[in-house]
Formats: structure tokens, sequence, C-alpha cells
């Protein structure tokens, strides 16, 4: 059975909650304890159940109190087709960072509009924010159907406005489904109040939905830690412990480490304590190379004629999530998986419109939750891939150097090789 | 591409990941072991992300005092066979040191204690992480949590301030004085550590498997194991059941569930029907407050 992790957002109000809140009920994935402590503090129930569906989402006393979600919270259901994993991330623009790093690792994005309300400009945000940390799968859902006779004429003219909303956004899969979250229409079963559509329902979507467990094939391996037993038997054992970040690794291929730039072969793979001949992403590996060449944590093991880009200089997209704004010429440690480097942005190129898309001339320091393409330069060559091509090697955080905060999410656009030299 | 890869599969190797992150990211690690089915998992996980090395922290284990002999015993023997160093640290010994008011009541729960000891071993040791079986599934206030999450001085969470977490980088950097949970297990639901338990064959204590016991019936209709802990009076209520446990912690506060579950395809029919939660079902403390597990979380508690 496969695992698919997938976010929901939305404005206030538009319904998440009670999406996420059906999905799991529908699907039978409340106990009957929890459901008993909702029917309790429920306001607001629903057509068919005394309890309100939103409270299963709301974890935080905060939250409750001020009844939004503010904080990712990951919720779990099974049905008998696929395991899935819920990123509920709240949408209100001062929680953008949360939902950044809600949809930092899904493979699908649903969108919640407001019947009613029609394309709003959190729409307009969430879908360019889908767009840039390029989620593979969107499907926008029109809810509160109910509100408006299940109107097939609603659901089309938004429908509309969003394909020609999202027609420079680039999303690969696009799909539009009419919804009453409350009601249950559409959500679980098909339903017989819009017989005009003739789509899957959103859980059969979510069950059928393709997932591309390899999007990028060349192979990435970062060592994170170096496995030394050295003990009488082993005396001589150095494994390079990490994971297979994209691609596959074969015993017998010719590798480059970097930064030292060394060559080298393959010489054993071991995964789940056995030896293999070859060992594919997402999986743990330990790499034995055929030389002694000096290579610890944070160094990359690449195949030759597949390697990434190795670089001090590069463009990135960042989302800046620290309430100290950001400043040209800023010094931070750059975290890219086990590599860990100093790093300075050199320059604020633009700042990215979150509600048109535009690129504008920075005029000031860039603030929390705000958008910026950059020049940064780093203290030592990184093995990069741009984030458009591999979502999985493209992406690196910022790091405050006192307080050791995470201020920003990067993605690797522009870069100039190195490699050449080494 | 029409290839499909199992979710099992999926989740050991984030876990993997993670327990080498938590290794090649600070210097003096703890995996804390409870003996319960979760962290018995975790260290199946280390034997993999490790050997044939030896583990780079010590299991520890915060002892306190009510705890069920069988799993004492299986603790003891499961860090003999894969010769790993065990710490215990007691709760008994840190209300003689401190000076503080033990437990009192029929139940007396020494959970609000425990992060005493646990606090106390972390500063005796220079811990600078603590690896734990914490699962999202479990209750609505750790359904937010990182999977590194970071504690002040006082083993303190605070929700608010929780790093941003982004794609598979985790950020641990920490000041001294702070600590970082990590958890491994974070995105897997009960059932998901059963089937993997059944599809790796790993131990477990016989507590979780069905046997006859003497149990006390609380005014809500829980089973408690009679003990020498509880502190009973002529009126309660004793009777022989035939129980298992879904969760193992103390046995003044962990409930037993009805059952005739003999095996481990028993078990997870059981669960699959089930429609109690794992914290519902087994923990006397819990249903107090709504908010309980928040308040002890940012208290330090595990
Ligand atoms: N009529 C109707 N009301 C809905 C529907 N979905 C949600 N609501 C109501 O809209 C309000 C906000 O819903 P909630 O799920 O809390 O929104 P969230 O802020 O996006 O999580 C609640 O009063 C819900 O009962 C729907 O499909 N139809």
């Amino acid at each position: 059975m496969e695992l698919l992790k997938f976010f929901t957002c939305g404005n206030v109000d538009d319904g998440k909650s009670t999406l996420i809140g059906r999905l799991l009920y529908d699907s039978d994935s409340v106990s009957t304890d929890i459901l008993q402590t909702l029917s309790k503090q429920s306001k607001t129930k629903s057509a068919d159940t005394d309890i309100d569906l939103a409270l299963l989402t709301d974890g935080l006393r905060a939250e409750r109190e001020q009844g939004i979600t503010i904080d990712v919270a990951y919720k779990y259901f099974t049905t008998p087709k696929r395991k899935f994993i819920i990123v509920d991330t709240p949408g209100h623009i001062q929680y953008t960072r949360n939902m950044v790093t809600g949809a930092s690792n899904c493979e699908l994005a649903i969108i919640l509009i407001d019947a009613r309300n029609g394309l709003t400009e959190q729409t307009r945000r969430h879908s360019i924010l889908c767009s840039l940390l390029r989620i593979p799968h969107l499907v926008v859902c029109i809810n509160k159907m109910d509100l408006l006779n299940y109107d097939q004429n609603v659901f089309e003219k938004i429908k509309g406005d969003y394909q020609s909303f999202a027609a420079q956004l680039g999303f690969d899969d696009l799909s539009f489904l009419p919804l009453s979250a409350l009601a249950g229409d559409n959500v679980v079963s098909r339903s017989s109040a819009m017989p005009w559509f003739t789509g899957p329902s959103l859980l059969e979507k979510l069950e059928t939905v393709e997932i591309d467990i390899a999007p990028f094939a060349q192979p990435r391996f970062q060592i994170q830690y170096v496995i030394r037993p050295q003990t009488d038997t082993l005396h001589d054992y150095r494994g390079l412990a990490g994971k297979v970040i994209s691609g596959t690794y074969k015993v017998g291929d010719k590798v480059k480490i970097l930064p030292s730039g060394l060559t080298s072969t393959i010489s054993r793979l071991e995964s789940n304590l056995k030896d293999q001949t070859k060992v594919e992403a997402p999986f743990s590996a330990i790499v034995h190379l055929a030389d002694d060449v000096d290579a610890g944590r944070g160094s990359s093991i690449v195949v030759i004629d597949q390697e990434p880009t190795f670089t001090r200089d590069f463009e990135a997209v960042l989302c800046w999530m620290d309430s100290s704004p950001l400043l040209a010429g800023g010094k931070f440690l750059l975290q890219h998986h086990a590599q860990r480097v100093r790093a300075s942005v050199k320059e604020i190129i633009s700042v990215i419109d979150v509600q048109t898309h535009q690129e504008l001339a920075p005029d000031g320091p860039i603030g929390l939750n705000s958008l910026c393409r950059v020049k940064i330069k780093s203290s030592e060559s990184l093995a990069l891939d741009e984030y458009r091509n591999s979502r999985v090697t493209g992406g690196f955080i910022l790091i405050h150097e006192v307080s050791h905060a995470t201020m920003a999410a990067g993605m690797v656009e522009k870069m100039q090789n190195v490699m050449d030299k080494i | 591409m029409s290839q499909h890869r199992d979710y099992l599969d999926t989740l050991e190797a984030e876990a993997i990941h993670i327990f080498r992150e938590a290794a090649g990211q600070f210097e003096r690690p703890a995996l804390l072991f409870s003996g319960g089915k979760d962290s018995i998992t975790l260290v199946h996980l280390a034997l993999k992300a490790f050997r044939p090395g030896k583990f780079p922290f010590p299991l520890v284990h915060i002892d306190t005092g009510h705890n069920f002999p069988e799993v004492l015993a299986y603790r003891d023997e499961i860090a003999a066979k894969i010769g790993e160093k065990l710490i215990v640290r007691k709760v008994q010994d840190t209300i003689k040191v401190r000076g503080l008011q033990d437990a009192i009541g029929k139940f007396p729960s020494r959970n609000a204690l425990q992060t005493y000891t646990l606090l106390d071993a972390i500063e005796e040791f220079e811990f600078d992480c603590c690896i734990g079986g914490a699962r999202r599934d479990e209750e609505k206030a750790r359904a937010k949590e990182r999977i590194f999450s970071v504690r002040d001085e006082f083993g303190q969470w605070d929700p608010k301030k929780q790093r941003p977490e982004l794609w598979n980088i985790y950020n641990g950097r920490i000041s001294k004085g702070e600590n970082v949970r990590i958890f491994p297990i974070s995105n897997w639901t009960e059932l998901d550590v059963w089937n993997y338990v059944k599809n790796e064959a790993i131990d477990l204590p016989s507590l979780y498997f069905t046997h006859q016991r003497e149990v006390v019936i609380t005014d809500n209709g829980q089973m408690v194991a009679k003990s020498e802990f509880l502190n009973l009076d002529a009126s309660d209520v004793i009777q022989h059941h035939a129980v298992r446990y879904r969760t193992v912690g103390d046995m003044t506060c962990t409930a037993a569930v009805a059952s005739t579950a003999l095996t481990i395809d028993d078990i997870i029919e059981d669960i699959r029907v089930a429609r109690i939660s794992e914290r519902g079902a087994t923990r006397l403390d819990d249903r107090t407050s709504e908010a309980a597990m928040e308040d002890r979380k940012k208290g330090g508690y595990f």
C-alpha cells in the first residue's frame, strides 16, 4: 500500500477543518472516545452528525481559544487503497511560514474556495506558493455548494476564473471539484445533488492520483554519519551511512566525492542490514568505496557523468520565516541536507508579490512571510540541483548563527558551475 | 511510472534518516527507552541505522518504581542481547534527593514526577538530544510537534516558537542548556507500529498479549492491574479477566483492555475494529483535562 502526503489550504472559514473532519469521519478514522469529547465541545453541528467536524483538527489551546489553526497539524487515515498523511496548514497571511513548512514535502495540495466568494487574495497567494514549491498535484475544491443550490454555473464560473489565473503558474496536474464539506457531497462518495458533475469524489481522487516515486533520476547521496566499529573483527570497516536522496546507486558505480573532488568506485552497498547490489531513493544505505578517500558528514557521493552543479554562487528564492528582517549582506549558516556551511545573502534581486506573481524591485528589508529572489555566496562549494528539477536536492534552509533559529526556506534557481575546476 | 512503494518501507526509511541526523548533529544523544512497543521499535530501527557499529548513544530508562516486572526483565534482556549501554535513573531517588511529595491517591501516578528525573538525567549526562518514541497520532497537541523539537533549559516546549521544518532538513542547532527531543516515528500510527512489529518479527514483552490478571475495576469501568502500588480498600472490586495492554506505562495508571488476542495478527485485527483511541483506552490521567497533555508537554514531560 502506498503513502500519500497532502495538505489543505484556504481562507479562514472556507471549511478546511470541516473538510478534514469529514474525510476522517467518513473514512471511519475517528475513535469513539474522541467523538465523545468533541460532541461535548461542539457548537456548530453538521447535518448528519452531532459533532462539529472542525474540532477534530484543532489541537493547541491557543488555537481553540482563537478558533483558528495556527500551526501545522498532522492527521493520519487509511482506506483499503492507500495510507494518507494530512498536513493541516493555516491559511492566514501571517502564517505563510507554517504553510510553507507543511507543504514542503507534500505530493498534493487541496485549495479550498468558498463558492460564495470565488477567488480571493488568499486563493491566489496559496496557489502561487504551491507553484513556487512545485507541488506536483493540485485539487481545487469549490466548497459550500449546498448554499448555492448546487448550481453548476457557479462551479463553472469559478473554475474558469481559476484556470485563467493559473495559466502562467505551470501546474502539471490541476483538477476541480464541487463540494459540500458540511453535508459530505463529493467528499467520500459522489454527490447525488450534483449529477452534472461526473468526476471522481475527492477521496477517489486522493486514492488514485499517481505518485511519482522517482521524479528526479540522477543519483544523489550525502553522508550523514560514518560508521566505524573499530572492533577486532571489523578493524578496517568504514561505512559511509546516509540516505539515497534521489536516483539509484549500484555496486561498481564510478563516483566522485564532493567537495574533495576525488574519484572512486562503490565497492559494497549495505541496506536493511544486508549487502545489496543496488539501493534506490529514498532508502538508507551504507556506502563503501574502493579507495580510502577523505569523506565525512555532509560530503556528497555522486555518479560520474550525472553530477550536480558544484558552486559557491547561486540565485535562490527565499521564503523569509523570521520576525527580524533580511538585509542584503546578511550572514547565515546554510544547511543543505547534512551539509552546513556559512553563506551570505549578497544581493536582494527582487521581491515576489505573492498576490500577483510579479517580481518587484526591493524597497527596504524583507519581512516575515515575504518571498524574494536573492544572490547567495557560500564559504564552500555546494553540490546543488535546481529546485525546479529536484525538490529533494534543490531546497535548503538558512539558520541564524547566534540564535540558531531557522530563518528562511530556500529554493535553488540559477547557478554557476565550478565543477570543471576540480 | 507505475512502480509502487509500500508505506512501511517509506516510514522506516524516514526514521533511519532521522536517527542518523541525530547521531550526526549531536555530541551526546540519548535514546529514551521505556520498554513499550514504540521504544522497542526505535531500538530495532537504530540497529538498522548503525549496525555493524555501536549505537552512538546509551539507552536511558526513567524508572518510576511502578513498572511492570515483565517490562523491567525485558529491558535488561534486550540491553544485554544487543550489547548496548543502559542507564537507569529512578523516580524514587529523585523524590528522596529533592524532597518531593510522592504521588497519592488510590492510583498514584508518578507521571508528573518523572519529568524531574528525566531533566536531572539530562543534566547529569549532559545529553543534548533525547530520542523518543512519541507519535503524532497519539494526541492532538502531539499532532503539531516537529520531528526535531527544541526544549529550553527547563525542558519546556513552546508551541508558538517551533522552528519551521522544511523538506527533510533538520535544524538541530541549540544553545547551551537547550535540548532537542527527536521523534523518528512521528508519522507512524499505532497500527503502523503493530504491522511493523509483525513484518520484522520483533519480540515484545508478554504483557501485550492476552493473559489472565487480577484487576481492580475503576469508577468509569477501566481495569487496572492489582499491585502493591495501589492504595485499595475494602470497597474495591477485584476481578479476574483475560486482558492485554495496548500501551505499557506504569502499573498504577495504565489500564488493560479485555481481549482474546494471542498473536500479533489478532492484535492487529483488534485494533482495526476497536473504536477507542490508544490513549483514551489505556491512560487514567488524560481525561482529566482536555488540555492535560499540552500542559504536561509545556512542563517538560516527554
Ligand atoms: N453550508 C456549509 N457550511 C460549511 C461547509 N463547510 C464548512 N462550513 C461552515 O463554515 C464554517 C467554517 O468552517 P471551518 O471548517 O471551521 O473553516 P476553516 O476555518 O477553513 O477551518 C463553519 O461554520 C462550518 O460549519 C459547507 O460545505 N457548507
